[in-house]
């Protein structure tokens, strides 16, 4: 059966957060992004969050088309301007949920500002960013996160750059709740978002994410179930780990869990005035 | 006074606090930025006004982010604003085009700074006009308005955000350090005096609604995040859905609409002033501060018997082609003074079409015209 058929039908019980008519979706055979956004949509239905006053924001990039597929008032704005956007939306409409969702190009390299700067606000949204060490969609290019002497199109011989340890960045910043997961943790990403949605303030999961098509290929594990296996089996759980040991390198152990989970003072202020 | 924070009655005001003032009037709520001179006092104004009126302001980390925070805040249903000067101007060009593509009613406002680059922050220039025209990548039309007093600043601060909720676009406020530094007697009108554009929202059920299918004008209504509407909206090209349509002919549909319910609406959306230009043998045109120095230069002319008429640029995008084809039939020339080395004179000497001779009375910025200068160029018109 063709895959709108199958929609037509309601085959899917996440359908309702879906727009099904915008499948199948553009992601290649063992991306990890569709595991990703499968757990949110979870999430967003286990915490029973109202769906009219839900708001998902991507950047640009594989992560970026996100917010074309759900079923809800959904933003695919500039590229590393998700958070500011974001932001204004939410100081606009503090009655909305805000979930930003993107890529770790997006969100570390050309919305890095941003990015520490929402954090160091602590404004008020949960964001996720799935982080496959390269640049997907414009064909496999070094990104912020490429691991030291990792091969992309633009390092062939390997990566010479130290790239990113983002929950260290973000936790750094301010951010009250940082955590780290695989697309082979689907369970606990899928708890990490629901905790992180129920958080005021700004919560923020990285999700480590295979890129077969690109960083696979160019780094040893050519299939998406090859990298899996790599996240299944090198993968330690250390809850509340020192941020300084969340860098990842590779062919080495990747720490996973929940780092920072604190109560602050948030944006917008409770109470604050806002005009509509 | 009149309502909880908003004002009225006569005011001594720079124009920076008059175009804060201006933006409250319209009903602005939200105003993110970056600090910046000469735009520095908008922010400061809107910091102390903004919560006084149940407004939120946001001081964001750069440019880019500010420009993105009032997109955001304005699909959040309130009104927005930022005010900047060159540098920041073009970083907010980025966020101007996602603003122009998902017809995002705002306000920007340029005080210009003389450039390029760092340039004279605190002195005056007009180097950002073809800037805010074309300054985005991409096929697009713009609004862009120009005063020449702090009261003027008042007044199109109003229509800026009244033109950008009509027409679905960030509208450009163009002015100049001298404007915004000027003090000047400003009076605000009682607020329910004033005509305010409200949001154009659906008139149909959520299920029905399609986020960019137009009305006869060709500006769609707009849907508000969290009422139910659950639409998607992209920076890629899109039909009418807003879902994403990698397609000439999509990208045919749209771009010609985009520019269309500008360019179709010009009669509506062009101001200009005029001044003694029947009869004249010679006529300055220009905008801003520089208008005010030329309508110094205008009255030694006529004082010396030369019929010279005065055509002020009110807006400044679209360009009045049809008014200036329309005055060079009956001049030798037309005199442009502007604080840059050629910017509007181009579309002056476009839409004279060789009717009548142009000439160009630049300044490389950091200070206004002499008048004598423009004298002297009204006079070479007229040799």
């Amino acid at each position: 059966m063709k895959t709108d058929a199958l929609a037509a039908i309601g085959a899917h019980p996440l359908d309702e957060y879906l727009r099904t008519d915008r499948l199948p979706h553009i992601w290649c055979p063992g991306c990890g992004l569709g595991t990703v956004l499968g757990a949110i949509l979870r999430a967003i239905n286990r915490t029973g969050l109202d769906l009219d006053r839900t708001v998902i924001i991507s950047g640009i990039g594989c992560t970026g088309r996100a917010a074309g597929y759900v079923k809800m008032d959904s933003f695919h704005v500039t590229h590393g301007r998700a958070l500011p956007f974001a932001t204004g939306l939410k100081l606009a409409n503090p009655d909305l949920k805000i979930i930003v969702f993107s890529g770790d190009g997006d969100l570390a390299a050309i919305g890095g500002n941003h990015l520490i700067h929402a954090a160091r606000r602590n404004a008020d949204m949960t964001v996720i960013c799935v982080n496959n060490f390269i640049y997907g969609m414009t064909g496999g290019q070094l990104g912020p996160t490429t691991p030291e002497m990792g091969r992309t199109t633009t390092s062939r011989s390997g990566n010479i750059e130290k790239p990113f340890n983002i929950p260290r960045l973000v936790g750094a910043a301010g951010a009250q709740y940082v955590a780290r997961w695989t697309t082979a943790h689907v369970w606990q990403m899928e708890r990490a978002f629901i905790e992180a949605i129920d958080r005021k303030g700004f919560s923020f999961i990285e999700v480590i994410s295979p890129c077969p098509t690109y960083f696979g290929r160019m780094n040893e594990m050519a299939t998406g179930l090859d990298q899996m296996r790599y996240y299944r089996y090198n993968s330690v759980v250390k809850h509340g780990a020192n941020l300084d040991e969340l860098d990842i390198a590779l062919n080495s152990p990747i720490i996973v869990g929940k780092f920072i989970d604190a109560k602050k003072l948030y944006l917008p202020v409770q109470g604050a005035a806002h005009g509509k | 006074m009149s309502g909880k924070g908003e004002i009225s009655g006569e005011f001594f005001l720079s124009g920076d606090e008059a175009c804060a003032e201006g933006a409250i009037a319209a009903g602005c709520r939200f105003f993110a930025g970056y600090p910046i001179t000469p735009a520095t006092e908008i922010a400061e104004t809107m910091s102390e006004r903004l919560p006084e009126v149940g407004g939120t302001y946001i001081q964001m980390e750069d440019e880019l982010g500010s420009m993105a925070a009032v997109l955001g805040a304005s699909w959040g249903g309130v009104k927005a604003m930022t005010a900047t000067s060159g540098p920041g101007f073009s970083l907010m060009m980025e966020n101007i085009g996602l603003g122009i593509m998902l017809e995002t009613p705002c306000v920007v406002v340029d005080m210009q700074r003389a450039g390029p680059s760092t340039g004279l922050p605190t002195l005056v220039g007009q180097g950002d006009m073809m800037q805010a025209r074309w300054g985005s990548h991409g096929s697009y039309s713009i609004i862009a308005l120009s005063p020449a007093s702090p009261q003027e600043l008042f007044d199109l601060t109003i229509r800026a955000f009244n033109l950008s909720e009509q027409y679905r676009l960030p509208v450009l406020l163009m002015s100049e350090e001298a404007i915004g530094h000027m003090y000047e007697k400003v009076i605000i009108p009682p607020p329910g005096t004033l005509k305010i554009t409200p949001r154009r929202k659906p008139n149909v059920p959520p299920q029905e609604y399609l986020p960019y299918m137009p009305d006869n004008d060709l500006v769609p209504p707009m849907a508000i995040a969290g009422e139910g509407y659950k639409f998607h909206i992209t920076g890629l090209t899109h039909d009418e859905r807003g879902y994403p349509a990698n397609t000439a002919e999509a990208q045919d549909r749209l771009v010609r609409r985009l520019v269309d319910k500008i360019e179709k609406n010009r009669r509506k959306i062009i101001e200009t002033a005029e001044d003694g230009i029947e009869g004249a043998d010679v006529a300055v045109c220009s905008y801003g501060i520089s208008a005010r120095v030329s309508a110094i230069a205008i009255e030694r002319a006529r004082a010396l018997g030369i019929k010279v008429g005065f055509l002020r640029l009110i807006t400044v995008w679209p360009f009045p082609t049809e008014k200036v084809r329309e005055i060079a039939a009956h001049v030798k020339a037309f005199v442009v003074p502007e604080i840059n080395y050629g910017q509007m004179v181009l579309e002056v000497e476009r839409a004279a079409c060789g009717r009548a001779k142009t000439i160009l009375v630049p300044h490389m910025g950091g200070a206004v015209h002499n008048p004598e200068t423009i004298l002297d160029a009204i006079k070479q018109a007229v040799a």
